[in-house]
């Protein structure tokens, strides 16, 4: 079992605890989470990332590749308020800056975090 | 996702109670569904409740398409369990391992010198006789099992019950001649080929380790191996 005092790797609980210690804090939050993926994606469907408005996060989404533009995504719904389900992948407008590096695509859905 | 949601989740979690969280993508609605949640049939339809049980079962989450509507469930099945038989040097590295790789771990030894918190910081401790403390704590499908004591007196007792469970990866630390004779001596009690095949001994993958945290490396490299099977194709 999960020890209170483990440090934060980014598992699954981590991460949700995270975002319930981040909110606890009266800090905006936000949830990203691979909801699809295609091709050898770095990360599986369920993966997610956690974000405040500091733009502090755990846990991954991709390998590293897309996380900047996930948090930055986050950061708009935040305050939006509105979901949205990004795509990234060789084939994405943005690719040269965002894609994935392995060749693979993913569907990321961001949420916030609210009462 | 609403701060109730997320409560709700955590506390199931904590009640290691599996349960899926299932979000509508065209708006973000979402219900945390699980065998005991009581939502009735029009909230959430049996259909939906069918596909969230397959996907705990296969414990992946995926999509989901009913009416024109894509929903995304996600698994949260309890942790992966690690009952360690054994306070050696190789746990002090496999414990912690384990845990940093999600498991839930707990230690077996009723040698109180050797299974100490000091020893075993974070880590919960079981102090009763091996056999004793697998029955209580009921390894499932999910649940990997490594006896590390080198002891035929409690690696033994540990071995025999957990051949009798559904547990995903069992390993016993020994050389491959006090392997045949650990096979010798549970065949004399009954046990078939069949069953002492599924002990990995000398436990852990080949990668030439030699100290207590590379052993545990290629423990934990042999029970992740046991979890998913390999993936690259070999030429």
């Amino acid at each position: 079992m999960m020890t209170e005092n483990a440090p934060p790797f980014g598992l699954e609980e981590d991460v949700l605890k995270q975002a319930a210690r981040w909110f606890g804090d009266g800090k905006k939050v936000a949830i990203a989470t691979v909801v699809k993926t295609w091709g050898s994606s770095p990360r599986p469907v369920g993966s997610q990332l956690v974000v405040n408005e500091d733009s502090s996060f755990v846990g991954s989404v991709s390998g590293g590749c897309i996380e900047g533009a996930v948090v930055t995504e986050a950061l708009d719904i935040m305050t939006s308020g509105m979901p949205k389900l990004l795509s990234f992948g060789v084939s994405d407008a943005m690719a040269w800056e965002v894609g994935l590096a392995c060749g693979g695509e993913i569907e990321v859905f961001v949420e916030r975090l609210e009462i | 996702m609403k701060l109730s949601t997320l409560d709700n989740l955590l506390s199931e979690k904590e009640r290691k109670l599996p349960c899926v969280l299932v979000t509508r993508l065209g708006d973000g609605h979402q219900v945390l569904w699980s065998e005991y949640a009581n939502l009735s049939k029009t909230e959430f339809p049996e259909i939906l409740a069918d596909a969230c049980r397959d996907a705990l079962l296969k414990d992946k989450g995926c999509q989901f398409e009913l009416a024109d509507e894509r929903y995304f469930l996600q698994v949260h099945n309890p942790p992966k369990r690690l009952l360690i038989v054994g306070a050696v040097h190789i746990s002090q590295f496999l414990a912690p391992m384990a845990v940093m790789s999600g498991y839930g771990v707990t230690l077996i030894d009723p040698r109180g010198a050797w299974a100490t918190q000091e020893r075993f910081p974070g880590i919960p401790l079981d102090k009763r006789w091996p056999d004793e403390a697998l029955a209580d704590l009921a390894p499932d499908a999910r649940t990997a099992i490594v006896t590390l004591t080198h002891d035929p007196k409690l690696d033994d007792p540990a071995l025999e019950f957990a051949l009798r469970s559904e547990c995903f990866y069992l390993g016993a630390l020994g050389s491959r001649k006090t392997h045949g004779k650990r096979v010798e001596r549970l065949a004399a009690i009954g046990f078939g080929e069949a069953d002492t095949r599924r002990i990995a001994a000398p436990v852990g993958l080949d990668i030439g380790a030699i100290s207590p945290a590379e052993i545990a490396v290629s423990i934990l490299a042999e029970m992740t191996l046991s979890l998913h099977g390999p993936r690259r194709k070999t030429i």
